[in-house]
């Protein structure tokens, strides 16, 4: 049947060459080469929940007084989008489950980038040639980032009216365009009719048509380039060894899609997430405390909550405060770990193209320079709900603050230097340890030597 | 059947099971646990069979790939060097022709960038400078009742908008009741702040009455409230502005003018 299909296939394409190729293609068996897998797999559930929840889902700003299953809310004033976003959790049969399965799998796939890009940049896999799949990789991360924020914004909630204010207020701080770019993103002030249409816009159509087509681009050139490995026998910087494609390789890959599946509707099924009927419609004046976004946002709140209280007047205008923490730190930021394979290449001195991974401990500083960057995004995510630590640790917030300003300077400096020092002690043992390298070969004379290889 | 087979059997069949359960439990009643539990489950013992077979029907066997296909030869690069340069040479021989091109093409880009991006907003000009509260203005709830000086308690806070602009974001204002004698200019010891956070615009809604401060959810700035709106602590750059109010013959509140600053986060084009 399939082989008939692929003979039809071939007669008109010519393709039975590239097809046995794809089939034997080796994927090497290491566990940390099925992380970016499991990001390609909440893709398409996100796809699949989104495209449900984008048929019941009304983006409009429009007011109506609701009427409902939600008793608690009735007679209240508030936007179609919450309303819709209500009716979708109540009145669809499974829609809540589909709901809280999408808003999981949305925090499981940016949590997955995450790590498959710590795995690439610790591994040293973005070093030439693959310096192209890095970018495509930031992009795509950036991307997740704001299909995340555009779609916790949709519903209209107390708690994400709250968190767009202030991405508002971060676009307005951003010297000359600023005030033009939010007003032309908002046709208006805040808060405008034109925002939640607009965002329903980048969130369904935009964003994920982006990540559709860079996806294809970076896994094209992952085909292209071939699998990078970990050093081991037999393994060289001219080959790559593992499972074939087809059929094992499929055969574990397809158990992932799965479990990621399996996970994600438990999580959705079990544990509550974004009850927006218990937030509340947003109003203006309303605000509810604590205040926390979804965990990827957490940095830059933090980061608005540890920077300075500075404005910047020069000639009649003004820098506010919160260009410092959300827009210029944001900036610099991106801006390292886009520029991360050169700087890397250049520090090493190392221009060439590497297929075998470096093992964590082999470049000290690469190694040092990653972990003082997740301990500084992980201190501010951690300052972002510091008014509920402060609660429950029965201290003041101006303290807890002190210490995150603390943490995300000293203690990064500190982790900088601490692993420095235990990767460098680690690849010294293991070269003393490593056995001399040498070749044995036959001399002139017929007797037997060995020459130094190390 | 051997017995792994037999096992990856039982995956298969429940997973069948648990897809035949998320049916039954759709079609009676909807219930989210039981929807989640069959649905999860029938992916969990897809997976499980997956794996089964990965390990125990396929043989497990290695391959290896030639990294191969790139660069390309060194010939093949120089061809291609030369034939871009000589096309590239070929064709941009007249270079005043190129730069008007390159000109022309810039204004093209703009022709069809400008206008649909300008037709996404309207021009900021001094919106965010003025809000709608107006000389003479009553202080009025939500529900349109003007606040009274004889009808605040002490240490009480109301939300406030102009009479004209009842739900207007930009002008909602925090009214506070001090006890007397505790500000110079506060008639009756009422005084009027910016709902707005100067930080990120958060509503600025929680009144310290120990420390007479407010304080704003989003990221713990805090204003004094006994000192023109100055800033405590926390990353705000500047003061919440202070609405001027009066207590009018009837014993109305009215605000006596705008705010005297911009409300709201700063922005580039405010001084
Ligand atoms: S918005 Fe009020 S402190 Fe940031």
């Amino acid at each position: 049947m399939i082989e008939r299909f692929a003979l039809w296939v071939d007669d008109r394409l010519g393709t039975a060459h590239f097809v046995r190729k794809a089939l034997r293609k080796a994927f090497p068996d290491h566990w940390s080469f099925m992380l970016g897998e499991i990001n390609m797999y909440a893709f398409i559930v996100l796809l699949v929940t989104g495209t449900f929840l984008a048929l019941f889902f009304r983006p409009s700003a429009t007011q109506t007084i609701y009427h409902g299953p939600y008793t608690l809310l009735d007679g209240t004033r508030l936007s179609e989008a919450y309303q819709s976003t209500l009716m979708l959790s109540f009145q669809v049969n499974a829609g809540l489950l589909i709901r809280q399965v999408h808003h999981w799998t949305a925090l499981l796939f940016i949590a997955g980038i995450v790590v498959h890009m710590s795995r690439i940049f610790f591994t040293g896999a973005f070093r030439k040639p693959r310096e192209l799949n890095w970018l495509i990789g930031i992009t795509l991360f950036v991307l997740a980032l704001g299909e995340g924020f555009t779609g916790y914004s949709l519903p209209d909630d107390l708690l994400s009216g709250t968190g767009l204010r202030i991405a508002v207020s971060v676009l307005l701080s951003v010297p000359v365009v600023g005030t033009w770019l939010s007003f032309l993103l908002l046709d208006g002030n805040f808060p405008s009719h034109q925002l939640i249409p607009r965002l329903f816009v980048a969130h369904v159509y935009i964003l994920p048509a982006a990540i559709a087509a860079l996806v294809a681009i970076h896994l094209a050139v992952l085909w292209r380039q071939k699998h990078t490995q970990f050093p081991g026998a037999g393994r060289t910087e001219k080959n790559v060894v593992g499972s074939p494609l087809f059929p094992n390789y499929a055969a574990k890959s397809l158990a992932l899609f799965a479990m990621v599946l399996a996970v994600v509707v438990a999580l959705g099924a079990f544990v509550q997430i974004n009850p927006i009927w218990l937030w509340g419609p947003y109003v203006p004046w309303h605000v509810s405390s604590p205040d926390q976004p979804d965990w990827y946002i957490g940095w830059l709140e933090g980061a608005l909550r540890l920077g300075p209280p500075w404005a910047l007047h020069l000639w009649g205008h003004t820098i506010p405060s919160p260009f410092w923490p959300a827009v210029l730190m944001p900036a610099l930021l991106f801006a390292l770990v886009v520029f991360a394979p050169w700087i890397d290449a250049l520090l090493r001195n190392d221009r060439a193209a590497h297929h075998l991974l470096d093992p964590a401990r082999a470049a000290p500083m690469r190694t040092a320079a990653g972990v003082a960057f997740l301990v500084f995004t992980a201190g501010l995510t951690l300052a972002g709900s510091d008014d509920v630590q402060a609660r429950y640790l029965h201290t003041d917030v101006i303290s807890l603050v002190h210490f995150y300003q603390g943490f995300c300077t000293l203690g990064v400096i500190l982790a900088f230097v601490v692993t420095y020092m235990i990767a460098a002690e680690l690849r010294e043992r293991e070269r003393e340890r490593a056995p001399a390298r040498v070749r044995i070969r036959r001399n002139d004379k017929g007797g037997f030597e060995e020459e130094d290889l190390t | 059947m051997t017995p792994k087979e037999r096992v990856i059997a039982l995956f298969i069949v429940l997973a069948a099971a648990g897809s035949g359960g998320f049916i039954a439990a759709y079609f009676t009643g909807g219930s989210r646990l039981l929807e989640g539990v069959s649905l999860a489950g029938a992916c969990a013992m897809f997976g499980a069979a997956a794996l089964g077979w990965a390990f125990w029907i396929v043989p497990q066997e290695h391959v290896v790939d030639e990294v191969e296909g790139y660069p390309s030869q060194t010939i093949e690069r120089m061809k291609q060097t030369n034939e871009l340069t000589e096309v590239q040479h070929l064709v941009t021989r007249p270079v005043a022709l190129v730069r008007l091109l390159a000109a022309a093409l810039g204004v093209f880009g703009l022709a069809l960038l400008v206008p649909p991006i300008r037709s996404l907003g309207t021009d900021p000009d001094e919106t965010l400078f003025h809000t709608k509260w107006r000389k003479g203005d009553a202080l009025t709830r939500i529900d349109g009742s003007f606040v009274r000086a004889d009808q605040l308690n002490v240490n009480a806070v109301e939300t406030v908008f102009p009479e004209h602009a009842i739900g207007d974001p930009m002008s909602v204002a925090t009214l506070i009741r001090l006890r007397r004698g505790l500000l110079a200019d506060a008639p009756d010891g009422y005084v009027v702040y910016s709902r707005l956070c100067t930080h990120a615009g958060c509503p600025v809604a929680l009144y310290r009455k120990a420390a007479h401060e407010l304080m704003c959810p989003c990221h713990q700035s805090t204003f004094n409230v006994l000192d023109d709106g100055a800033v405590v602590s926390g990353p705000a750059d500047h003061a919440l502005p202070r609405l001027p109010i009066v207590a009018d013959a009837g014993g109305v509140l009215r605000a006596t003018g705008d705010f005297p600053v911009p409300v709201g986060p700063g922005f580039w084009e405010r001084p």
